[in-house]
C-alpha cells in the first residue's frame, strides 16, 4: 500500500529514488504529457463554460485521480516510490530542506529565475523545459517574491472549518471549502502557493515544476482533513448541473472515473499521519 | 533568437517613444466600474517595459475564454481569461487575478522578462 510522506520527513534514500524516478518519467517523455494535459484543462476550464480541472467543485477528484495517474507512472519505474506531500503552512521558507540540492533544488537566480542547483537545473541537462508558454526552456523560480507569505496554519484552519463542500455558481465566485482551498476567495491557500513559487508554476504549465505534485499531494491531504472534520458535508452538487461534474458523472480526460468513486483515498493510498 | 529578441525590443522602445508623445485614443466608453460582466473592456495599446502590449475586442468568431477579448504582446496573443467577479489571469499568470486586461498584460511582460511569447493553438 503507498504511504504518501511529509516531505520534511523523507530519508535521502527516499528522495534519492523519487527524484530519480521523476527524471526517467521525463527523459522517455511521460513526464511532459501531464503538462500538457494540465495546461489544456487550465485554458479550457471557464467560470461560464464546462469545466472540469479548475474553477468548478471537480478542482478536487480531478487533481486527485491526476496525481494517481502521476503515482502510476513513477512506481512503473521504482515500485517503492510514493508521491510525497508539502505542508506549506509548516515548511514556509526558501531554505527548507525541500529546496535544498540533494532535492529539488532552490530558487532562481535574480537576474531571469534560472534554477541554478538540484536535479532540476537546466545546467543538470536532465530537466528541459519543452511544454512551455514562452521562449524560455530551462526551470525558474522566484521564491518569495510574487506573494510574500505562504499560507499560515490559522488560515488553513480557518479553511477547513468551512462545512459546505461547494456552493452555487460552482466556480471562482463560489463560496464554501472548495473554493477557499482553491483560492479564487478568502484568505487563498492553493493559488497562492502557486504564486509564492513562482517561475513555471505561476503558469498554465505549473507541472513543469516537480514542486507541484508535492504542493497538490497537500492539498489533496487537507480535502481528506475536511472529510475527517465534516463527516455529514459531502461533494455537490448532486446531479443536473450543467458544465459542472456532478457526484456522479465521469470526469474528462479519463471518462471512467465519478467524484463519488475518488471521495475515499484510503482506496488508493494513506498518510503517514493525520 | 536572442539577437532577434533584442532587435524586436529596441524597436518597440522606439515606437513606445511615439507612443508616449501621442497617446493611443482611449476608447469612449471608459471603465467606470459599473460594467456588466460580459462588456468588453476598452482596447488599449501602449509599450510598456519595452515591449508593446495591446488588447481589443476579438472581431472574429468562435468561443474564447477571454470573454470575446484578445491580447498581444509584440503581436503574439496571450492567452487571457475572465473571472466571473471581473477579475482577469493570463496563461503566464494563472493564479494571481489582476483587475484588467492591460494589468494582465503588464503582469505578463513582468513574468517574460524579455522572453517571446509561443503562440498558443487557435481556439
Amino acid at each position: 500500500m503507498t504511504v504518501r510522506k511529509n516531505q520534511a520527513a523523507l530519508t535521502a534514500d527516499e528522495k534519492r529514488r523519487f527524484v530519480a524516478a521523476v527524471l526517467e518519467l521525463k527523459r522517455t517523455g511521460r513526464y511532459d504529457a501531464f503538462v500538457t494535459t494540465h495546461n489544456a484543462f487550465i485554458l479550457g476550464d471557464t467560470d461560464d463554460g464546462e469545466r472540469t480541472g479548475h474553477r468548478s467543485p471537480s478542482f478536487l477528484p480531478w487533481h486527485r485521480r491526476f496525481l494517481l495517474e502521476f503515482e502510476r507512472a513513477l512506481q512503473s519505474v521504482d515500485a517503492s516510490v510514493a508521491l510525497p506531500y508539502w505542508d506549506w503552512s509548516a515548511d514556509r521558507s526558501p531554505r527548507s530542506s525541500l529546496w535544498s540540492p540533494d532535492f529539488l533544488g532552490g530558487t532562481g537566480r535574480s537576474r531571469d529565475g534560472q534554477v541554478m542547483d538540484g536535479p532540476f537545473a537546466a545546467a543538470a541537462g536532465k530537466w528541459p523545459i519543452n511544454v512551455r508558454v514562452d521562449g524560455r526552456t530551462y526551470l525558474r523560480r522566484s521564491l518569495g517574491t510574487g506573494v510574500r507569505e505562504l499560507p499560515t496554519r490559522a488560515e488553513v484552519e480557518s479553511v477547513l472549518a468551512m462545512a459546505t463542500y461547494d456552493m452555487a455558481p460552482w466556480n471562482s465566485a463560489s463560496d464554501g471549502f472548495r473554493n477557499h482551498l482553491e483560492g479564487w476567495r478568502g484568505v487563498n491557500l492553493h493559488n497562492r502557493v502557486h504564486v509564492w513559487v513562482g517561475g513555471q508554476m505561476s503558469t498554465g504549465v505549473s507541472p513543469n515544476d516537480p514542486v507541484f505534485w508535492l504542493h497538490h499531494a497537500y492539498i489533496d491531504k487537507l480535502w481528506a482533513r475536511w472529510q475527517r472534520r465534516h463527516p455529514d458535508s459531502g461533494y455537490v452538487p448532486g446531479g443536473g448541473t450543467p458544465n459542472v461534474v456532478d457526484l456522479h458523472e465521469t470526469m474528462r480526460p479519463w471518462n471512467d472515473t465519478t467524484p463519488a468513486e475518488l471521495l475515499d483515498h484510503t482506496a488508493h493510498y494513506t498518510f503517514d499521519a493525520d | 533568437m536572442q539577437q532577434l529578441s533584442r532587435r524586436r525590443a529596441l524597436g518597440a522602445v522606439a515606437a513606445g517613444a511615439a507612443l508616449a508623445a501621442v497617446p493611443a485614443a482611449r476608447a469612449a466608453h471608459a471603465a467606470d466600474g459599473g460594467h456588466e460582466a460580459h462588456d468588453s473592456p476598452e482596447a488599449f495599446d501602449e509599450v510598456y517595459k519595452g515591449r508593446r502590449i495591446q488588447g481589443r475586442s476579438r472581431t472574429g468568431g468562435g468561443h474564447h475564454h477571454g470573454g470575446g477579448y484578445a491580447v498581444y504582446v509584440d503581436g503574439v496573443e496571450l492567452h487571457v481569461m475572465r473571472n466571473a467577479d471581473g477579475s482577469w489571469i493570463s496563461v503566464v499568470s494563472h493564479y494571481d487575478p489582476v483587475s484588467t486586461p492591460r494589468a494582465a498584460a503588464r503582469a505578463a511582460v513582468d513574468e517574460l522578462q524579455g522572453a517571446r511569447l509561443v503562440p498558443f493553438p487557435a481556439g
